[in-house]
């Protein structure tokens, strides 16, 4: 399976609005004054080297992190100021799939999925248990619904994992390095598994990763974070910046080239 | 966007139409799900048409919905029309017949007989790991000793730190108020009989043969065997033990001779430090039984001589070796998951006490045969 693509829609609402964010850890930024926005329905890549702050802004995206300073507005509530109900109901949009899998180690894996149907719905138990297999099937591990997350390889882990993020089916769906540690097949199903999910239900996907196939084959748009300037170095589709972009380091990036060697 | 909703009805040809409309996500679906089920229930030997012409949006929920109303009936019996076609690419994704069924249910539960044999089993593999681990810290530790530049002694001082330095204040919080709390029950009854001052024999035979090396033992076992087990099944659940093993290193050598060392040096003194302090908690509160400080010591050194304070101080010897052993095995024997730290922990300080109190028992037999 390939996937292609999808085609974000240009003239899409903005469904995230990051405005003036800045971000790091004990009060020293990592970012500053980051502005963009991720429209509805598209798939937005954040890129950047090791250490350039990636993870952290998907962290205070989800509000796991208080940023030094700015918002981050999801389907027009900021994120940084909600607290309570009004919190519950932001969250209630979004998806996360983290980088480890963050599967709750004591739940099977069709318990870790049922978990967010059981919190949110009032589905009857064989419904939420047949929606929770279903998503486990969608992401190739019908057949391991009563394992423990111990008993799987780490990739199956991930995949896991992102089935639990689509458990309720949320508008957004941030993925924190989906294909690390997947074999290229499983890498390519889950790409494909990603355009399927945003052309066919329109969900928006914020996805950490420096896999550049992926890239190249989910992406709608990216930004290109950089510790120096602690900002973004460059924004818009992968390809134009793989065979347009003038600067040096995004060329560099795009094109697997190594730091020259000192003379 | 409506809600959803469930219309029932019979063609003329005899099919029962279910026309779902609306929009079908988790939400939405609860009634919809039963009436619909309900309706093909109804509808016996009849086909079913379920009719999405008006679904307006359908989400991974509503997919399974209709997954599960085709899975009502055989193959064919039921079918899906007007789907639009993004929401038909959905459903296309499944096949029914296999996401209905469980394809990995849960283990079959054993049987009382099965269960009592299972725990027998482990519990006998439990004690050849305890044996095998004994003869392996042994010969480890005997390695050491005989090899002294083997030793890591900047982590033995560490964890002697740990173990021994760092437990001072709970160690003597709870040898005074242990000294405190004999001497008081005892002497309000012994009072009465003008025999108050026999307590002072009876703290200072309790607190250096008994009371003090074992309950600075259960402190420890609680503090140090757990924090042993935690930390080393962490470095196993993080395959730092694995990283030890592949660089040809001992990880009993590497891990466990540190800690048993630590714990010999600490544990005995820890032990005079309690047998002290549970005596001045004797003592303080005979004072307030009009027993001064000097007879009470006096009346202490006329009843406790050396062998009583060697049998003690003897027993905390072989109360570090178990402590710090147990809880290093347990460790060792970690598994993956969340809970498997914490696991370890649980099961070195329940393990490490029933042995604490086994040997101390078998010491009591060995002192009364030896007239000790």
């Amino acid at each position: 399976m390939t996937a292609e693509p999808s085609t974000g829609d240009a003239a899409a609402p903005a469904i995230i609005q990051v405005r003036d964010l800045g971000v790091g850890y004990a009060g020293v930024p990592l970012l500053e004054h980051l502005e963009f926005d991720v429209r509805r329905g598209e798939i937005f890549v954040i890129l950047g080297g090791s250490g350039s702050g990636k993870s952290t802004l998907l962290k205070a995206m989800i509000g796991l992190l208080e940023p030094l300073s700015g918002s981050v507005l999801i389907d027009g509530e900021d994120m940084v100021t909600a607290s309570g109900d009004a919190r519950r109901a932001i969250l209630r949009k979004i998806g996360v799939m983290y980088q480890s899998g963050a599967l709750f180690g004591s739940m099977t894996l069709i318990e870790n999925v049922r978990l967010p149907l059981e919190e949110y719905t009032d589905l009857a138990a064989s419904e939420i248990d047949l929606i929770a297999r279903m998503k486990l099937w969608l992401v190739g591990l019908g057949l391991f619904t009563g394992h423990l997350p111990s008993e799987i390889s780490g990739g199956m882990q991930k995949r896991a994992a992102i089935a639990r993020a689509m458990a309720l089916d949320p508008m957004i769906l941030f993925l924190d390095e989906p294909s690390a540690g997947l074999d290229p097949i499983t890498s390519a199903e889950l790409d494909a598994l990603i355009v399927r999910l945003s052309r066919n239900l329109g969900v928006t996907f914020v996805v950490v990763t420096h896999e550049l196939a992926s890239i190249f084959a989910i992406a709608d748009r990216v930004i290109m974070l950089d510790r120096r300037t602690k900002g973004i170095a460059a924004e818009g589709d992968p390809r134009k910046l793989r065979d347009e972009s003038k600067d040096p380091w995004v060329h560099q990036f795009f094109n697997r080239e190594p730091e020259p060697l000192p003379a | 966007m409506t809600a959803a909703d469930l219309a029932i009805s019979d063609s003329p040809d005899g099919r029962r139409i279910l026309s779902l409309s609306g929009r079908l996500d988790a939400t939405t679906i609860r009634r919809v799900w039963a009436e619909a089920r309900n309706a093909i229930a109804a509808a016996i030997g009849r086909p079913v048409v379920v009719d999405a012409s008006k679904v307006d949006y359908c989400d991974g929920a509503g997919i399974a919905l209709i997954v599960d109303l085709i899975a009502q009936r055989k193959p064919g019996d039921v079918q899906v029309a007007n789907l639009a076609p993004r929401f038909e690419t959905m459903l296309a994704q499944f096949d029914v017949r296999e996401v209905e069924r469980d394809q990995d249910p849960p283990p079959r539960r054993r049987g009382t007989v099965e269960e009592l044999g299972a725990i027998t089993a482990g519990v006998a593999r439990d004690l050849y790991d305890q044996v095998a681990f004994i003869g392996e810290s042994t010969a480890a530790l005997g390695y050491a000793l005989t090899h002294p530049a083997s030793i890591r002694w900047r982590d033995v001082w560490r964890i002697c730190e740990r173990v021994g330095a760092d437990a001072l204040p709970i160690v003597a919080l709870i040898s005074f108020l242990l000294g405190v709390i004999i001497a008081f029950q005892s002497a309000v009854p012994m009072r009465r009989f003008g025999a108050e001052i026999f307590v002072a024999d009876l703290i200072g035979l309790s607190m250096l043969r008994e009371l003090a090396p074992l309950m600075t033992a259960i402190l420890l076992a609680g503090r140090s065997g757990a924090a042993f087990a935690a930390e080393i099944g962490t470095m196993t659940v993080n395959q730092e033990v694995d990283a030890l093993t592949t660089m040809g290193l001992d990880p009993v050598r590497f891990l466990v001779t540190p800690r048993i060392i630590a714990a010999l040096l600490m544990t005995p003194l820890l032990t005079l430090f309690a047998d002290l302090i549970g005596l001045a908690g004797g003592a303080i509160t005979l004072a307030s039984f009009s027993i001064p400080y000097v007879t009470f010591v006096h009346e202490v050194e006329g009843i406790v001589d050396y062998s009583d304070f060697m049998a003690g101080f003897v027993k905390s010897f072989v109360f570090a070796i178990l402590i710090a052993g147990i809880g290093c095995l347990r460790g060792l024997q970690t598994t993956a998951g969340a809970s498997a730290v914490g696991d370890a922990a649980t099961r070195a300080v329940v393990s490490g006490i029933v042995l604490l109190v086994a040997v101390d028992g078998i010491f009591a037999v060995i002192y009364y045969v030896l007239d000790i």
